[in-house]
């Protein structure tokens, strides 16, 4: 029986790969990971394709039971992980057998989300190309929704699966600083923003509110002044409306003036918001591992130097894939 | 003094719903696996559990305000 018995689902697990590409024009966002360097890393360490299937928690991860021999990995967020009671760590190739079962506990101690890979990888059936959860309209993953007690998840065939016993060291996990940066493109609606207020914007140490989770994160902590200028057709009257464009994954509108919401995986694709930039897709993993009551600050940066962080990540995974032999 | 310990972040309540009785006020005996509060994050209310019985003798958080994971909600007495 090829299976991973849900015994507590914590309090917001889904499965989750590499996302769902293609679809944003139909309303469709990718959804996928959060933190897309922990889901890869904890694929390679299970011997995984490295965009298949695996689980993401927030806060408080899940309990599972293994009916068969697997290899499993945790990465993401540092957190108290034990197999059938005793510590084991994170960032490793962990062996199990029918019968084991891995609590993911709380509290987090550093970060928000941990990841939970399988060799074999989570066997839902694809929806659209990916098998990742998007829970507003209930598609992908196991049965579209959050892990429950009691779930019994299909898993993949593991024959492909590599020996287990292999770790990633500690300079190839992400770091979790205090304070994340957040390097932002700005655009696309930045026009409507005073100078001043974009200065604003950039030397605002924004704070994580309770609204945070895979659709967008709402920030708190300053109040951003627009250009006064009569609204043209079809923009609301909200200074903070323009004429509906799409939303780039990962952009920052302002309702208000003094709401901002930074856009994530789950996000709506379009509206009628001002964006005034946009996360690079590099740090959307740092917006991932924040949590509510976080502080984080936007770093401007260009296309450029978005192209170059991913490069960076890029060289980072490959570090990561020649020391696994991946 | 043990004290009961938010197991996430968000926003803490004392009670179910805006009109409900408090889950417990001080004073009162709570059993292990009792609920004492309620946290909200991510558009979730997730019931906050004493891991042990005794008599709440003090709330250090107040009714709907923010906090921090692993941050004290209350003291739990002998």
């Amino acid at each position: 029986m090829k299976e991973l018995i849900v015994h507590t689902g914590g309090l917001s697990t889904t499965v989750q790969d590499a996302g769902r590409d293609g679809h944003y024009a139909l309303g469709i966002p990718p959804s996928g990971a959060m933190d897309q360097y922990s889901l890869r890393v904890a694929n390679l360490l299970v011997g995984n394709d490295e965009r298949a299937a695996a689980l993401e928690a927030t806060y408080i991860g899940p309990r599972v039971e293994f009916t068969d021999d697997r290899v499993c990995a945790v990465t993401g967020a540092d957190v108290p992980v034990s197999l059938n009671g005793d510590p084991v760590e994170s960032w490793r190739a962990l062996p199990v057998r029918a019968g084991d079962v891995l609590s993911i506990f709380s509290p987090v101690t550093g970060g928000a989300r941990p990841y939970l890979a399988v060799s074999g990888g989570i066997g839902v059936p694809e929806y659209l190309g990916s098998r990742s959860t998007y829970t507003l309209t209930g598609i992908g993953g196991f049965e579209g929704r959050k892990l429950a007690d009691g779930d019994r998840l299909p898993l993949g065939d593991a024959a492909g699966a590599r020996a287990a016993g292999r770790e990633v060291p500690e300079e190839l996990h992400p770091a979790l600083p205090e304070m994340p940066e957040i390097r932002t493109v700005i655009g696309l609606c930045s026009y409507r923003l005073t100078s001043a207020a974009l200065d604003s914007f950039l030397g605002t140490p924004w704070r994580v509110t309770k609204d945070a989770d895979r659709i967008g994160y709402r920030i708190r902590g300053g109040s951003l002044d627009f250009v006064e200028r009569e609204q043209p057709h079809g923009a609301g009257s909200d200074p903070a409306n323009v004429v509906d464009l799409g939303y780039p994954v990962g952009s920052i509108q302002v309702p208000g003036g003094d709401e901002p919401i930074v856009l994530l995986n789950d996000a709506v694709t379009g509206g009628g918001y001002a964006t005034v930039g946009t996360v690079i897709s590099v740090d959307r993993d740092r917006m991932a591992q924040t949590k509510t009551g976080d502080h984080i600050q936007f770093v401007r940066t260009d296309l450029e130097g978005a192209l170059a962080a991913r490069r960076e990540r890029s060289e980072r995974l490959q570090r990561v894939r020649e020391l696994l032999g991946a | 003094m043990a004290t009961i310990k938010s197991t996430m972040p968000g926003v803490c309540y004392r009670r179910p719903a805006p009109d409900a009785d408090p889950y417990v006020e001080v004073g009162d005996t709570v059993a292990s696996g009792q609920t004492v509060a309620l946290i909200e994050v991510m558009k979730n209310f997730s019931e906050l559990r004493s891991e042990q019985e005794g008599t709440i003798t003090k709330f250090l958080v107040e009714d709907g305000e923010e906090v921090s994971i692993g941050q004290d909600i209350a003291e739990v007495g002998a």
